[in-house]
Formats: structure tokens, C-alpha cells, sequence
């Protein structure tokens, strides 16, 4: 299967800490990957590398086929990659009907517009997605006034309206209520199945992650220790060293970044 | 080689002032987060206080520096009190308000010191002991100014310890960098706001209480020095005392040797030093990121399209205006030019710090050079009024993108200050340009033509401009470009995860804010027909501040509140003696009665007196 996204050698230091060493996984249309790994193993600094927050010391990251190292993080947007904030972003000035029209304004490169009316601009297209994460009612609220759990089911709205091919999702459900979660990530995998986006996401709640992910990737201070099914994960010796035997591992080695 | 050493001594004492002035202004905002504009009237204070007393008392030694440190205690206690009074209830206003109530103080303490000490300066005597010269390397350099070369770092020495060998001290130097975390450590925020408070107060009244053996106390103290106090704690990093010290004598040494080159470059010395520096090192010299924001702000409400009835009132309003020639005298028709030209200029600084969330404290510069653009269109190339209408936007327009480019690399208070420099800049060339600019004399005979010439027909010449500027700019709010600013203001990690350019979308809003702001400078030109140094001051621009931060920044209706009440009261009050007090006092009650500005105390008396309905869901 043709790759979406190709990852090679993908490393970055920090003064004398390597955050993430010579990483290299590939992801496939349609699939949910993720990337999980104790606090400190590099997972948000191999996330801000391919989308463009974070420049390599070395590597690749190729979409399809396209080299996005040395892109601006917006130009990586532009290509296709599209991205959930850990801790949910959103404009608090705005309503969730209009965060949603803004995606769609600058997707469709309307942002200089001087003219149009920007909350009359979109909206069947805004319903639409607002309805695929169930916010259709409280589309006319203030951003400033939702609970956590819809700020984030409308950031997966907004990441949407960009059509993106790959989706890059944060610790999706942080700061969640356990049956939130699950909601969540049943709506996402949903989502990532209907309309053949791939999706790589980083979480810590293993619950949800050996519930939908496809294939399961394991860092630990910045290297990939393992990969494969939720079944194979569970039962790696090496792993399951890393996350209940974390203590000793660390004890003796240091702590790291 | 003397006579530079000597010329390097003057430098020396003049930043120990100037040191003193600046790190009370920077350690309060540090802490409190308040730009504090009476931090110069408080150092006039100093200096009026310390002459009363040094005249009263019997002259020696003891009494001239007990007279010194009186006057900084008093003016510690008067600082104090305006703290207590006055700033602690609005602590909690939205950005930058704060600033509204320390101009109404400036204002107040004007005044003030009118009315007790008189219009006339004042010179202290010489400090005795220190009266004479001492020659070095064959230079007379007077005794005292060497005493404030050892005065400057003795106080920074004296700070030192403060903030590092006391418990106090550690909980100012903690608040500077977090004040939330303290305040959740259970420190109460408010004594520790009022002593720093009155610390700064304290250090310029004795900044100002030392001037006095060496330059007349004068009423035009205070604003004097208030823009040099801001370019020295902005070059030195908001909130560092040792910065401050630092970007002083970096100030007043250049300053010292450039007059000898090039004696004009004083007035625009510092803004241009600034300027650099803050290209170079955008949290200034010894600043950390994340210093230059106030406190958090309350999430705004989203804008919201006008009911029809609230359009058909605004356009009732609108219609009236248009009538009013008819109605009213020649001379309120004049003044209602001035209310629209005023609301052009704050709606435009509205457009780029209310919705750009991008802070100016020099907007004055693109409407002065709008104002000079059409003027000189007329004077120099013969046009006729309405090319050079279009003049002046364009050449605003080409400025702001200029002085645009470099400021939205910068956010808060930096960037605040760098279009500060921008203006000082600008105005600086303007003043000395006599040739072409006319300097202080300014350009004379920019009337409107024949057609045009009647008050009545000039009126809706500015009304078409006015009205359609700030009708075109509310457009542009509801239209993408300027939700996209909001956006930015809001989260601009959003922002760019939206695939938005924002460095660009920043520039050309400020760009925009620019040019109309030129297009009120070139009806200003008109309805004036003339044109001074003093359309780019820095009195021009705080009083757009003023407009947009008493209007309410929350509010698309906020400037057009606040230029039509600032307008119209100046003007009623201006014509009364000691109009500046009464005007200071008017601007205190309206920023104590409504802290979210006009608009925002507009809102909540409509609610509650049930004309409006509470949030729509």
C-alpha cells in the first residue's frame, strides 16, 4: 500500500539531549495510527517536526512524495496536514458556527476579502461539518462559553474544513471525561474511515488507544522501540518494561528531556 | 580630549535622573502591569515639592537633602493614595484601561500644580556643598552633577537589595515574573501592588526633587519626560530595574556626543535608539518574552450584524447628522467636523488594537502625515482639494507600511512602543524639515476651493469622508480580513494552523488602520487649513487612545462613543479655567462608573433597564 506519509530518520536535539533519534515509520491512506510513549519520550517534538513548528537536525518527512522538511508550518497546512492542539485553540472571540466558517474562509483563500460578510460566508459547508461532530445546535454560541469536551470535538470540525489528507491530532482527548473520550474517538475513527483521511495521534489513555488504533507506534526517550498491532504492543517484553518498570529504567539512567 | 570627558560626565548625571524616573515606571509595571502615564507628574511633583520645601527650610547641608527625601516620601504617600483611590478598583479592566486614569491624573496634577505654585518656573537653589565646579583634565564640571553620577548607581545598589535581601523584595521580583502564581501562594496582591506602587512613585518624585539645583520645576515637566521614562524601561526590558539603568546611560551618553555632531538629533535620538534596539531584540535588552502583556483579558463576545431596529436608529442618527447644517450655527457645525474627524482617527486605531489586538501609541504619526501629504499636494503641486484628499491616505497608507513592517514583528506593550518611535520619528523629521515642511511655522493656506470654501458645503465634504471611512472600515470588520485580524488577536497559533499568513495579515491591517487614519489627517487639513508639527505629536495620539479606550475596546460602537464624548467635552470644558482638572476628573468617573468604557456602560444601563435583551443563544 502507497504510503501517505513517509517519516525517515527523523532526528533533533536540545543542547546535549536527543529529543527523538532517527525515527522512521510510514502511514497508509485511511489508517489511525499512534504514537505513544512515556512523558519525555519526544512524541510532541516529532509531532511540531512534521508540521512544521520544529526543524530536524535530520531527515525526512514526505507527503505524498513531497518533502514538507523546510516548509512553513502554514504551507504544511496548505498541503493538506491538518492538526488538533493538545490544549484546545480556538478564536474565544467567535462563535463555533463562525471558527468553523474562518477554517473554510482561509481554505478557500477568502482571508483578504474586504468586502463580504464573513458570518454569511459558508455556512451550509459550516452546518455540515458542525453536524458530522454533533455542534449543529450550538453553532451560534460564543467559543468563550463551551465545555471542553466541545471545544474539542469542534477543533476536529475546524481541522476538517481543510479537506485535510492527513491529520495530526495531539493528545486528542486530554482534559476529557472517561466517556467522553471514547465518544471522541469513535466519532474520529468514524470520520478517518468515511472520508479516507489518514490520521497520527499521540494519547496517553491506553484504553483508547488499543480500542481504535490501527497499528500502534512506541517511542521512548526518542527512539521507536517498537511497532505494531495492539496485540503485538501489549505483548512486547520491551514495552511493557518501559511502562510498568519505568521506575527502575529510570532510576537508572537519568531522567530524560 | 577633556572637553569629551566633560561632555561624557554630563551624560553620566543626566542618565542617574533619568534612571531614577524610568526604573519606578519600569518596576511598576513589572509587577502591576499599568503603563503609567503620571509616572512624569509625579516627578514634577517631586521637583515643585522639593523647591517649597529647600525655599522654606533653613538653608545648609541637612536642609537641602531632607528636602530631597521629603519630597520623594510625599510624593510616595500621594502615589499611594491615587493607587488606593483610583487604580486598585479597575485592576481588573480590560488591557491597557488603566492608562485612561493615569491621563485623567496627568490632567488633574497639571492643574494641580497651576493652581499652587503658579505658571512661572521655578529654580531651586544650588545644593549647598555641592555649589561649585571642580576642574577636570582642565573641564569645570559643577560638584553636584558628579554627586548624581554616584547617586544613580547607589539607588540601583539600594534596589538591588531590596528586591534580593528582602522578603518583600523576592515577592515583587516573583510577581514581575508570574503575579498569579503569587497571588495563588496567598500573597495579598493588593498591599504588594500598592508598595510598589508607591516605591515607583517614590523614586521619580526623587528624580524630580534632584533636578532641581540643575533646571527650573516648570509645568511642562511632567510630559517631558514621560516619553524619554518609556524609551529607557522599553530598551532596557519591561520590568528590569538593571536594564533600565543600562539603556540610561546607553541614552544619555549617545545623547551627550550626538548634539555635538549633530545638535538637531536630540528630540528623535532616544526613539531611533529604541527603534533599533527593539529590531534587534524584541523584549529589549534585558526583558524576557512574555513581559510584554498585561493582565489576561475576558474573552470578547462575537460580533454581531446590527438588529434593524438598532440600524434604523444609527441610521436616524446618521440622517440628523447629515441635516444638521441646516439646523444648527456655523460654529457647531464646525465642531461637528471635528467629532467626525476625531471619530475617523479613533476608529482607524480602533480597527488595528481592538480587532489587530495590536496596541498604538503613536496613531498621530499617519494622521499627520496625511495631514501633510494633502497639505503639501495643495501648497507645493498646485492641486487641487480632492487629489490631495486622496494624497493623504495614500501617503499614510505608504507609511504605515513602512513602519508597519517592522512593528508587527513585535506584540504588547514593544509594539506599542515601537509605533510610539515610529511617530517621534516622523514628527522629529517634520519639525526639523523647515524647508520643506515648514518646521514650527507649519503650512499655511490649505483651504478648500471656491466650492467648497462655504462651512455648510465643507461639512459634507468631511461628511462624505468621514462617514464613508468609518462606515468602509465597519465593512471591513465583518468581512474576512477583519474577522481574520480577530482570529489572530485571539489564538494566532490558530491563526497559522489555519494555513493564515500572519505576519502579513498584521502588516496590511496596520497598513489599512493607517491610511484611513491619514484620510481624517487630510480632512483635518481642510477644515483647519493649516497644518503644525502638532497633528503627529504625542498628544495627538493619546488622545486616540483616550477615545478608543474610553469608548471601550470591546466594542465596534466604542470609538465612535468615546471620540463623540471626548470631542465634545473637551470642547465644552476647554473654554473654563483650569479646564484640565475638570476634564481629568470627568475622565476618572467615567473610568470608575464604567470600566469596560462608554460603550460597555452604554450596554449594561440598556439591560438593565430591560431595552435590551440579555446574550441571544
Amino acid at each position: 500500500m502507497m504510503s501517505v506519509l513517509e517519516v525517515r530518520g527523523l532526528s533533533k536535539s536540545f543542547g546535549g539531549v536527543e529529543a527523538v533519534a532517527d525515527v522512521s515509520f510510514g502511514l497508509a491512506r485511511g489508517e489511525f495510527l499512534a504514537l505513544i510513549g512515556p512523558n519525555g519520550a519526544g512524541k510532541t517534538t516529532c509531532f511540531n517536526m512534521l508540521n512544521g513548528y520544529l526543524g530536524p537536525d535530520r531527515g525526512s518527512v514526505k507527503l505524498n512524495g513531497q518533502e514538507l522538511v523546510g516548509m512553513r508550518p502554514r504551507r504544511i497546512v496548505r498541503m493538506g496536514v491538518g492538526r488538533t492542539f493538545q490544549i484546545t485553540l480556538t478564536f474565544l472571540s467567535m462563535t463555533v458556527r463562525e471558527n468553523v466558517q474562518m477554517a473554510l474562509i482561509a481554505h478557500h483563500r477568502r482571508l483578504y476579502d474586504l468586502w463580504s460578510r464573513a458570518a454569511q460566508m459558508f455556512v451550509p459547508e459550516a452546518d455540515a461539518l458542525l453536524d458530522l461532530v454533533s455542534m449543529r445546535e450550538q453553532a451560534g454560541r460564543p467559543c468563550s462559553e463551551l465545555a471542553y469536551g466541545d471545544l474539542k470535538r469542534l477543533e476536529l470540525a475546524i481541522a476538517l474544513a481543510h479537506e485535510p489528507v492527513l491529520l495530526l491530532m495531539d493528545e486528542p482527548t486530554a482534559g476529557m471525561a472517561p466517556s467522553e473520550r471514547v465518544a471522541l474517538m469513535e466519532l474520529t475513527a468514524g470520520i478517518v474511515q468515511e472520508r479516507g483521511v489518514s490520521v497520527l495521534f499521540t494519547e496517553h489513555d491506553m484504553d483508547v488507544v488499543f480500542a481504535h488504533a490501527h497499528r500502534i507506534l512506541v517511542l521512548n526517550r526518542g527512539r521507536l522501540i517498537a511497532e505494531g498491532t495492539g496485540t503485538e504492543i501489549r505483548e512486547n517484553a520491551l514495552v511493557q518494561e518501559v511502562y510498568l518498570g519505568g521506575g527502575t529504567v529510570f532510576a537508572r539512567e537519568g531522567d530524560d528531556a | 580630549m577633556g572637553f569629551y570627558f566633560a561632555q561624557l560626565l554630563t551624560g553620566l548625571a543626566n542618565a542617574s535622573s533619568l534612571f531614577l524616573i524610568a526604573c519606578g515606571l519600569s518596576i511598576i509595571f513589572g509587577v502591576t502591569r499599568i503603563v503609567n502615564f503620571a509616572h512624569g507628574s509625579f516627578y514634577m511633583v517631586g521637583a515643585y515639592l522639593a523647591y517649597t520645601l529647600v525655599t522654606t527650610l533653613p538653608a545648609g547641608i541637612f536642609g537641602f537633602w531632607f528636602s530631597v527625601i521629603a519630597a520623594a516620601l510625599i510624593v510616595g504617600v500621594v502615589g499611594l493614595i491615587i493607587e488606593v483611590t483610583i487604580l486598585r478598583r479597575i485592576y481588573h479592566a480590560p488591557e491597557l484601561f488603566q492608562l485612561v486614569a493615569t491621563f485623567g491624573v496627568v490632567l488633574i496634577f497639571q492643574d494641580g500644580v497651576l493652581a499652587i505654585w503658579g505658571a512661572e518656573d521655578l529654580l531651586g537653589p544650588r545644593a549647598p556643598g555641592l555649589d561649585r565646579a571642580v576642574r577636570i583634565m582642565g573641564e569645570p564640571i559643577p560638584e553636584y552633577d558628579l554627586a548624581l553620577i554616584l547617586i544613580g548607581p547607589l539607588v540601583l545598589a539600594g534596589i538591588w537589595l531590596l528586591f534580593h535581601r528582602t522578603r518583600w523584595g523576592v515577592l515583587v521580583r516573583a510577581a514581575t515574573q508570574d503575579r498569579d502564581m503569587v497571588d495563588a501562594l496567598g500573597v495579598n496582591q493588593a498591599w504588594l501592588f500598592s508598595g510598589v506602587f508607591v516605591l515607583g512613585a517614590a523614586l521619580a518624585g526623587l528624580g524630580g526633587a534632584l533636578q532641581i539645583p540643575r533646571e527650573a520645576a516648570s509645568l511642562q515637566m511632567d510630559l517631558s519626560v514621560i516619553g524619554e521614562a518609556f524609551v529607557v524601561v522599553v530598551i532596557g526590558g519591561m520590568g528590569s530595574v538593571a536594564g533600565a539603568f543600562v539603556a540610561a546611560v546607553l541614552i544619555s551618553v549617545l545623547n551627550a556626543f550626538a548634539i555635538l555632531i549633530f545638535p538637531q538629533i536630540s528630540i528623535v535620538l532616544p526613539f531611533v535608539v529604541m527603534a533599533v534596539v527593539l529590531i534587534v531584540r524584541p523584549y529589549g535588552l534585558f526583558g524576557k518574552p512574555g513581559s510584554e502583556h498585561g493582565g489576561a483579558a475576558e474573552p470578547e463576545q462575537p460580533l454581531r450584524l446590527m438588529s434593524s431596529q438598532g440600524a434604523m436608529v444609527l441610521a436616524a442618527l446618521v440622517f440628523a447628522l447629515a441635516l444638521s447644517p441646516a439646523v444648527v450655527s456655523e460654529f457647531s457645525s464646525i465642531l461637528l467636523v471635528d467629532v467626525m474627524v476625531a471619530t475617523l482617527f479613533a476608529v482607524s486605531l480602533h480597527f488595528m488594537m481592538g480587532l489587530g489586538g495590536m496596541v498604538s501609541f503613536g496613531h498621530a504619526a499617519y494622521f499627520g502625515v496625511g495631514a501633510y501629504a494633502a497639505a503639501m499636494t495643495v501648497s507645493f503641486l498646485g492641486f487641487g482639494m480632492l487629489p490631495a484628499m486622496a494624497a493623504g491616505p495614500l501617503a499614510a497608507a505608504a507609511a504605515a507600511l513602512f513602519f508597519g513592517w517592522f512593528c508587527v514583528r513585535l506584540s504588547g506593550v514593544y509594539l506599542a512602543m515601537l509605533t510610539l518611535a515610529a511617530a517621534q520619528i516622523l514628527w522629529g523629521v517634520v519639525f526639523q524639515w523647515q524647508d520643506v515642511t515648514g518646521g514650527d511655522d507649519g503650512i499655511l493656506g490649505v483651504w478648500p476651493p471656491e466650492w467648497a470654501s462655504d462651512d455648510r458645503v465643507f461639512f459634507y465634504v468631511a461628511f462624505v469622508a468621514c462617514i464613508g471611512g468609518i462606515w468602509l472600515l465597519r465593512r471591513v470588520a465583518h468581512a474576512p480580513f477583519g474577522y481574520g485580524l480577530r482570529g489572530i488577536r485571539d489564538s494566532e497559533l490558530r491563526a497559522e494552523a489555519l494555513g493564515m499568513d500572519v505576519k502579513l495579515h498584521q502588516w496590511m491591517g496596520f497598513a489599512l488602520a493607517g491610511a484611513f487614519a491619514g484620510l481624517a489627517g487630510a480632512v483635518f487639513a481642510f477644515s483647519k487649513g493649516s497644518v503644525f508639527p502638532d497633528a503627529l505629536s504625542i498628544a495627538q495620539s493619546v488622545d486616540g487612545l483616550m477615545m478608543v479606550l474610553l469608548g471601550g475596546i470591546h466594542a465596534l460602537a466604542g470609538p465612535i462613543f468615546g471620540a463623540g464624548v471626548f470631542v465634545l467635552i473637551e470642547d465644552w470644558v476647554s473654554r473654563l479655567d483650569y479646564w484640565r482638572f475638570i476634564f481629568g476628573a470627568i475622565i476618572l468617573v467615567v473610568v470608575l462608573l464604567a470600566p469596560d468604557g462608554v460603550a460597555g456602560g452604554v450596554e449594561r444601563l440598556l439591560r438593565v433597564l430591560g431595552l435590551r435583551r440579555g446574550d441571544a443563544a
